[in-house]
């Protein structure tokens, strides 16, 4: 069975979740490895691989979510509890232009505090320097849409007027609802995060899509992820990439160990061959570190993220990598790629300097 | 040379028409007719695009001998003294005699911290030190005698060749003498490490104070007419090209074809913190892949490979076992030398971490003894 089914995907035949899972169990690190790297060809032939230089802001630390892994959220009344005012944000922005970047990730916690219109005039405001702002996971949406009493549809669309470039995909965890009761109960469900990629989509937004793994879920919820954002991807063609990174315990209530290496490149590797209609899978240096985040680009990823000039989800519980462009730039080309600077939407940023979208 | 089982089982012709490169391809071919490899095979690996090919090819190699298994011992590297006249350009762990964080441990104290070692079961210590000026020869013979004491399980893997050249001169004997009187006072194996890249372009540059390569492999020769089972090395990723690593590790394989008293061979990436490279950045996690690929490849009399987890990080480390390696040496308990050069993984593991990371990545843990008989 697993001979046929290493066959079927070779020929780039789309897999069923029956036959991704059997895959996933049985074959070697190596087959799934060749196939992913057969399928990353397939939809890239070119040796290229991409990163882009970009600055996380997180907009605000305080979260009334309180999800078992994370490390980063603060309740309003801790003494490290923040909302980024405008001059801190002016700062970052001026700092990432000096360093090239074109964008921002801007993302942040569950904050009753702020509204729609404080969101809308901070979206315009960087926006107005000339960055493409690529903001709020589904759950901030969710959250907005219930606090506002609007629509998720006239909530994104409001903000898209506001000068949203793209959609990043946190908040995915697994999109399984046991999975996200145990972990994330108060976050955004499996439907509510379909729906608002579903919007951004049909509003003409991209967005990427991510894994956290390796915490409660099983393989066959893995692979029921993934076939969530197969389907989802056959109805829209919104995501331009997918993410999947392992659960990093750390100074949360989950505890548990995170997931090897190999777990790392297995997880990667079903994605690419799994996801045959996404046109980027991403490596995770920031959780990997240098040497399986480079090694990554062999197991089916063609993207190294950003340099990420500012960090601090992943900071907070306790994982440190840094990378600078340069850094970055070798690691693809002793991998034997080209290294290629793009935008959040995946165009090449030409002569290492582009007007922002 | 003995025979090893065919590795036909293991690279069946729908992996081998799926490699990339040819000239991976053209490799794979060859050690399915039972050919050795040659330098140019060697620089191929190397220069290869097609990472997975190379690791399928050495991962068959390895599984034709152990299968799934991985290999690990329970032990605890211990070095009685930092002192060291060499003073390599690649080292952060050497010290002047007079510094203030010189030490060096008297024969007791090493017993009395092998005494209190947390490692259950202790199989093996593994024991080096430094070029120390003023030790004299009684010192390491009874430095082996209290380390081996009572506990006859209890085996050393003592002294690089460099240490034995060192104290040899000084005692004004032998290299061979010497090493027959540590035998006699306990000494069972002999680790890999001096070894560095046999290239005099880079001694002559990094650590021109050191033996030689003829006479690394001299010593180790010796050590194999006297039954003493030795390891083997390349500290690689600083300033030596890929020519000069293919040589070096063409050089073990002749060195073995003639005395095969080597056991097992550790690449060890260069770790620059706290040296004079500082600059240097290191090798990549490819470049490290490869560098094991291509030594299972090249090493064809050498029973053992290792991935070192202590430089390699265990993310690396599990990953190496599926691109060649076979051992990823032990509990360790207290590493030293690459900590000193900024190793960022913890300075031991216990058991039950180690089959855990070894069961993570789809393998078989076997608990091994300094010769690699299972326990």
């Amino acid at each position: 069975m697993l001979k046929e089914i290493i066959e079927t995907a070779s020929r780039g035949r789309r897999l069923d979740p029956d036959q991704a899972l059997h895959l996933y169990e049985k074959a070697d690190l190596l087959s799934l490895g060749r196939l992913a790297q057969t399928a990353r060809f397939r939809h890239n032939p070119h040796p290229v691989a991409t990163y882009a230089v970009d600055r996380n802001i997180n907009y605000t630390d305080i979260c009334v979510s309180g999800c078992a892994f994370c490390a980063f959220y603060k309740e309003k009344e801790a003494p490290e509890a923040y909302v980024m005012d405008r001059e801190t944000l002016n700062a970052k922005c001026d700092e990432t232009l000096s360093l090239g970047g074109t964008q921002i990730l801007y993302q942040g916690g569950l904050n009753p505090d702020l509204d729609l219109f404080w969101h809308e005039q901070q979206v315009a405001f960087m926006k107005n320097k000339g960055l493409h702002v690529h903001g709020y996971s589904p759950p901030e949406i969710v959250f907005m849409a219930r606090k506002e009493g609007l629509s998720i549809h006239d909530v994104i669309q409001r903000l898209k007027e506001a000068g949203l470039g793209s959609i990043p995909g946190g908040g995915a965890e697994i999109l399984v609802d046991r999975v996200r009761q145990k972990i994330s109960p108060n976050k955004a469900s499996t439907s509510q995060w379909l729906e608002v990629m579903r919007n951004a989509h049909l509003l003409g937004l991209k967005t990427t899509a991510t894994m956290m793994f390796g915490h409660v879920e099983t393989l066959e919820e893995r692979i029921r992820h993934l076939l969530t954002i197969r389907e989802l991807q056959d109805e829209t063609g919104g995501f331009t990439a997918f993410i999947p990174w392992p659960y990093q315990p750390g100074k949360n209530t989950l505890s548990g160990r995170a997931a090897g290496g190999t777990t790392y490149l297995r997880t990667l590797a079903i994605s690419r061959i799994f996801l045959d209609n996404v046109p980027h899978v991403q490596a995770s240096w920031v959780t990997q570190g240098h040497h399986i985040g480079q090694i990554a680009l062999h197991f089916g990823a063609d993207d190294m993220g950003s340099t990420m000039i500012e960090e601090n989800v992943v900071a907070s519980a306790g994982i440190k990598n840094r990378m600078n462009r340069n850094e970055i730039i070798r690691l693809i080309e002793t991998a034997g790629f080209k290294a290629v600077w793009r935008d959040t939407l995946y165009k090449p940023v030409e002569n290492g300097v582009k007007a922002a979208q | 040379m003995k025979t090893h089982p065919s590795i036909t089982p293991f690279l069946p012709d729908n992996v081998l028409s799926r490699i990339a490169d040819p000239a991976v391809q053209a490799m794979g071919e060859k050690l399915l007719k039972g050919e050795r490899l040659e330098p140019n095979d060697g620089l191929a690996c190397f220069n290869t695009q097609d990472l997975i090919g190379l690791g399928q090819i050495a991962s068959a190699v390895k599984q034709s001998r152990y299968g799934d298994k991985a290999f690990f011992i329970s032990n605890h590297h211990l070095n009685y003294t930092n002192v060291c006249e060499n003073k390599c350009g690649f080292c952060a762990f050497h010290r002047d005699p007079h510094s203030e964080d010189a030490y060096t441990f008297s024969p007791s104290e090493a017993a009395e911290l092998i005494a209190r070692s947390p490692v259950a079961d202790l199989r093996e210590i593994h024991l080096v030190g430094g070029c120390h000026p003023d030790l004299g020869l009684d010192y390491y013979t009874d430095l082996l005698k209290a380390l081996t004491g009572e506990k006859s399980a209890l085996k050393l893997k003592a002294f690089t060749a460099v240490e034995i050249d060192h104290m040899a001169s000084k005692a004004g004997i032998s290299s061979l003498d010497c090493l027959k009187r540590l035998k006699e006072a306990g000494l069972s194996a002999m680790p890999g490490g001096g070894a560095e890249v046999f290239s005099k372009r880079v001694r002559d540059a990094l650590f021109p104070n050191k033996i030689n390569a003829d006479r690394w492999l001299e010593i180790h020769g010796e050590a194999h007419s006297l039954g003493i089972g030795t390891n083997a090395t390349l500290l690689f990723g600083h300033m030596e090209t890929l020519e000069e690593r293919v040589k070096h590790l063409f050089r073990l394989r002749e060195q073995q074809d003639l005395t095969k008293g080597f056991r097992a061979f550790i690449a060890l990436p260069f770790h620059p913190e706290n040296t004079p490279l500082a600059h240097l950045p290191g090798p990549t996690g490819v470049d490290i892949l490869k560098t094991i690929a291509t030594a299972r490849l090249i090493l064809d009399n050498f029973a053992h490979i290792k991935a070192y987890w202590v430089m390699l990080g265990l993310k690396l480390t599990q990953t190496a076992l599926h691109f060649g390696a076979d051992d990823l040496e032990g509990t360790i308990a207290k590493e030293r030398i690459a900590h000193q050069a900024g190793a960022a993984t913890a300075p031991g593991l216990t058991r039950k971490r180690l089959v855990e990371m070894i069961e993570e990545a789809g393998l078989v843990p076997e608990q091994r003894d300094t010769f690699h008989q299972p326990i």
